[in-house]
């Protein structure tokens, strides 16, 4: 029998392998995002105003001192019970507002010696500079996770009809909003900030002493 | 009948090349998706905090601004933290002027959305940060983000 050429190979499908592959990478390919708190620093202001004066009960203050230890309205307490401090601080509701209204959706003791009202209640941060960066993103991280775990009871108190399926209602609120940047929606908007409102997000920062 | 056989003596054919550009291509794609884009080169060690408050940051709109120690390789800056932006390490004074020369890089629309991250070491004091800070407010940049690694939740 004569020797025969073996038949060309046909090729034509490589490019389906090609492009398999390649659509499973770029499905399982992340790309790595940025995150971390967004916070807002207060502007310089040069006008000679004098400060409204804040009574102490509507005063929560926070100190870290160089060792890194957490001072606590002039308690030493570990870092585990912060948030669960500022949860009752902010929440405590004992009084009126400015506007002479209750808290009425507050659940907090109404103790006499706390906040007034959340609109009132104002957390005071103060650091050491020779404070670790950690310690304070620490401490940062406990005074932003006691607003967003009341904004969330907030929310699903007001807006679980709308996000039955969601576990973390606010959260669904904020990525709606964001899934639709370039659609706005203003109900939507008029939600977030009816929250922002119940609970607004009073942190002030003293600035470390000179030494 | 041998009218037909008589080109075939029996030599192998070529291999096809014709797929060879789709696998380039492949490699391409692949190597365009997986790097990730930096333009500076960081000078000092970065070892970011972690926090579980997270939100994501946009990147379009957003300085970042660089600090902690001088990492191995830059020892002749000694051991103090530096604060460093692009490329090159500053002083506390000129963070105003490079935040401002980062905002006129920037998209004209996004420019007063401005957001300047953050990037710390958690090992920083945290004077330093609060020395920022207050530059950032002179250079009227009010919003920062504090970047950091997302931490699980602990129950």
């Amino acid at each position: 029998m004569a020797k025969r050429a073996a038949p060309e190979v046909n090729a034509g499908s490589m490019a389906d392998i090609a492009f398999l592959l390649l659509i499973f990478f770029l499905v399982t390919t992340t790309i790595e995002k940025d995150k971390g708190l967004l916070r807002s620093l207060p502007p310089i202001d040069d006008t000679e105003v004098e400060p409204p004066i804040i009574r102490q009960k509507n005063l929560f203050t926070v100190n870290i001192n160089r060792n890194n230890q957490l001072l606590v309205e002039e308690e030493e307490i570990p870092i585990s019970q912060l948030r669960q401090a500022t949860i009752d601080f902010l929440d405590n509701g004992g009084g009126t507002n400015q506007a002479g209204e209750s808290c009425d959706y507050c659940k907090g003791k109404r103790l006499e010696e706390s906040s007034d009202h959340p609109d009132k209640a104002i957390i005071s941060m103060k650091h050491d500079r020779e404070t670790t960066y950690e310690k304070y993103m620490d401490v940062q991280n406990e005074l932003v996770a006691a607003y967003n775990f009341l904004r969330e009871r907030e929310a699903s108190r007001l807006y679980k009809k709308y996000y039955p399926d969601a576990e973390k209602v606010f959260t669904a609120m904020l990525e709606e909003k964001e899934k639709n940047q370039f659609s706005k929606d203003e109900v939507l908007n008029e939600r977030i900030e009816t929250i922002k409102k119940l609970f607004p997000m009073k942190l002030s920062e003293a600035e470390p002493d000179k030494k | 009948m041998s009218k037909f056989r008589n080109k075939e003596k029996g030599e192998l054919p070529a291999i096809s090349t014709a797929s060879l550009p789709d696998i380039v291509f492949m490699l391409l794609f692949f190597f365009m998706v997986a790097t990730v884009m930096r333009d500076s080169s960081l000078m000092i060690e970065n070892q970011l905090p972690s926090a579980d408050q997270v939100e994501k940051l946009k990147k379009d709109r957003t300085i970042f601004i660089y600090a902690g120690k001088p990492s191995s390789q830059y020892k002749q800056f000694g051991v103090e933290p530096r604060i460093q932006f692009n490329d090159a390490f500053i002083t506390v004074e000129d963070v105003q002027s490079s935040v401002y020369q980062g905002i006129s890089e920037m998209n004209e629309e996004l420019q007063s959305k401005v957001v300047v991250g953050l990037k710390i070491d958690k090992n920083t004091n945290a004077g330093l940060v609060s020395d920022i800070k207050q530059e950032l407010r002179k250079a009227n940049a009010l919003k920062v983000m504090y970047i950091a690694n997302t931490k699980t939740e602990k129950l």
